[in-house]
């Protein structure tokens, strides 16, 4: 039975009346892209429709409203993460961005030539690639630190790394977008601090799922997308402390992150704007302010309940399929399921699953050295998210078991 | 049979299922039953790029006609395959480099594969054009 407040929920979404092939659409794929709430489409054609300016520049009044708008978003995301002050928030196009924009300041700062980045073996591409530019540039060393058969992180491994190598700069997923395990980030983040590294962690999943407050966790920098937490699309957040984003040098030039400029000098704008060269995506940024505001409002016992229903539903029968195995298993554990079936090809799967109306995602879902490490092409993967309901995990068993049948 | 007369059969046979359920049941059978390429063929070489699953695809020239095999980890893509064969199997180059493909769009496969699904047919498609070209 939908309790009132799920039904709620799924009211606020236009997305749950598309229907495909013919049948009424489960989606399943939350993990790489959340569905948005009527709030943020609202917001996002009025906003263009009427406050649609250039921000930061013209004194005019719709510049004057675009730029408040824009703003809000920022003090949106300040709250919501708990960081002290608006400087420490840089809107990027998204995690990927914010990623990249680090890893292109941070060498000669924070990462000198023979020091060493650390990530972990279960990272998504956009946490390993900018790493191993940025190392192999500078001639410093990428290491990994294991995950175990279960997706956990190796811990007792973390202090002989640090000890052996000279890491200097830690970049981890706070959950992995394939195993959903919520990852000890405050441990890592107490070690690399001990050893006098800063530490990054790659948000992506983590703010969709977990209360983030990079005071209390001490973090360096956090990064995440406004796409997968309600927001926009194009448009996502860099955290920092003030004291390090102060001394990184500005990465991408150009209008807005500049103070005075002569043909021989320039003096940069003060934070946020050194790291927003051009004009941003102003009405993305803004609809953060929606955006979070619906996430806090799913932050509740009875969303809490509703997934821990679907949870428990989805591994009592998962794990009752004959050769189906899934990876990342832990106390601690958002709601997402990559599995493999023995003998059967993940894209089948997904292809059977979307004729029967069920988005999931198939294939190797960016982070290929991990589904290398368990000997696998790709996996099937279901996430899900505030507007799923335990009678659509039901359909989807139903779906997955009948293609099984099909295709064994 | 011309391929345009292998290909019109093929659209009566799918025409025969009114779900699209069905037909993947019919795809997945083929899949079943095409016929396995020797292991020796299943090298790097014969591996086609741009699909989800891993295709190979064989050509030997057998009298002046193009013999084709193949393979794929996914059973859905090997049944796709397994109709490009029927169609293409036993022709010359010419015939082939001449003929139109017509039957995926008739039986709705193209609208009903996604769009990585697709790009892994047509660059199937390509191969055996290829295959075709290089032994005209």
């Amino acid at each position: 039975m939908l309790t009132n407040t799920i039904e709620n929920i799924r009211n606020q979404f236009p997305f749950l009346t598309n229907k495909v092939s013919g049948k009424e659409l489960i989606y399943f794929d939350s993990a790489a892209t959340s569905q948005r709430p009527q709030s943020v489409i609202s917001a996002i054609n009025e906003w263009n429709s009427f406050a649609n300016a250039n921000v930061h520049r013209a004194v005019h009044h719709l510049s004057a409203c675009a730029t408040d708008n824009y703003e809000s978003g920022r003090e949106a995301i300040r709250k919501f993460v708990n960081a002290s002050k608006r400087e420490e928030i840089i809107f990027t196009s998204g995690t990927t961005a914010s990623i990249n924009l680090l890893a292109n300041t941070i060498g000669g700062v924070l990462l000198k030539e023979g020091e060493a980045v650390l990530i972990t073996e279960a990272e998504h591409h956009s946490n390993i690639v900018p790493w191993q530019i940025l190392t192999q540039r500078i001639g410093a060393k990428l290491i990994y630190l294991p995950v175990d058969e279960s997706g956990q992180w190796d811990m007792e491994q973390l202090d002989t790394l640090f000890e052996s190598e000279n890491i200097k700069f830690v970049s981890a997923a706070h959950i992995s977008n394939v195993l959903g395990l919520v990852n000890p980030i405050e441990r890592l983040i107490q070690t690399a601090h001990k050893y006098g590294a800063k530490v990054h962690i790659d948000g992506a999943q983590g703010i969709v799922h977990q209360e983030v407050d990079v005071k209390k966790i001490d973090c360096d920098f956090y990064s995440f997308s406004g796409h997968k937490i309600y927001a926009a699309t194009g448009i996502g957040v860099l955290y920092g402390k003030e004291s390090l984003l102060d001394i990184l040098p500005p990465w991408m030039a150009g209008g807005d992150m500049v103070d005075t400029v002569t043909f021989y000098k320039t003096t940069y704008a003060k934070l946020p704007l050194k790291f927003e060269a051009g004009t941003p995506n102003f009405i993305g940024g803004a609809t953060f302010t929606p955006a979070l505001e619906f996430a806090r409002s799913v932050r509740c016992h009875q969303v809490e309940q509703n997934e821990r229903m679907m949870k428990d539903f989805l591994i009592k029968e998962l794990t009752s399929i004959e050769g189906l195995e899934i990876y990342g298993m832990g106390e601690n554990k958002s709601p997402v399921y990559s599995f493999s079936i023995d003998g059967i090809h993940h894209s089948d799967i997904a292809m059977l699953l979307d004729q029967m109306g069920i988005a999931v995602r198939s294939g190797l879902m960016c982070a290929e050295p991990l589904i290398n490490k368990f000997g696998k092409t790709g996996l099937v993967r279901v996430s899900l998210a505030p507007y799923n309901t335990l009678q659509e995990c039901e359909i989807f068993i139903d779906a997955l078991n009948r293609a099984i049948r099909m295709l064994r | 049979m011309t391929i345009k007369e292998v290909q019109d059969l093929i659209v009566e046979e799918f025409s025969a299922f009114d779900e699209w359920m069905d037909k993947y049941e019919y795809i997945i059978e083929l899949g079943k039953s095409l016929e396995m390429i020797d292991n020796s063929r299943k090298v790097e070489n014969n591996l086609i790029k741009g699909c989800q699953s891993r295709v190979w695809l064989d050509c030997q020239i057998n009298d002046g006609k193009l013999c084709f095999t193949a393979d794929s980890d996914a059973i859905i893509t090997k049944g796709i395959i397994s109709l490009l064969i029927r169609v293409y199997n036993g022709r010359t180059p010419q015939e082939i480099l001449s003929s139109d493909l017509d039957f995926i769009e008739k039986i709705g496969l193209k609208d009903n594969l996604s769009p990585t699904r697709a790009n892994g047919l047509v660059s199937m498609i390509e191969q055996i054009k290829i295959y075709a070209k290089e032994n005209l």
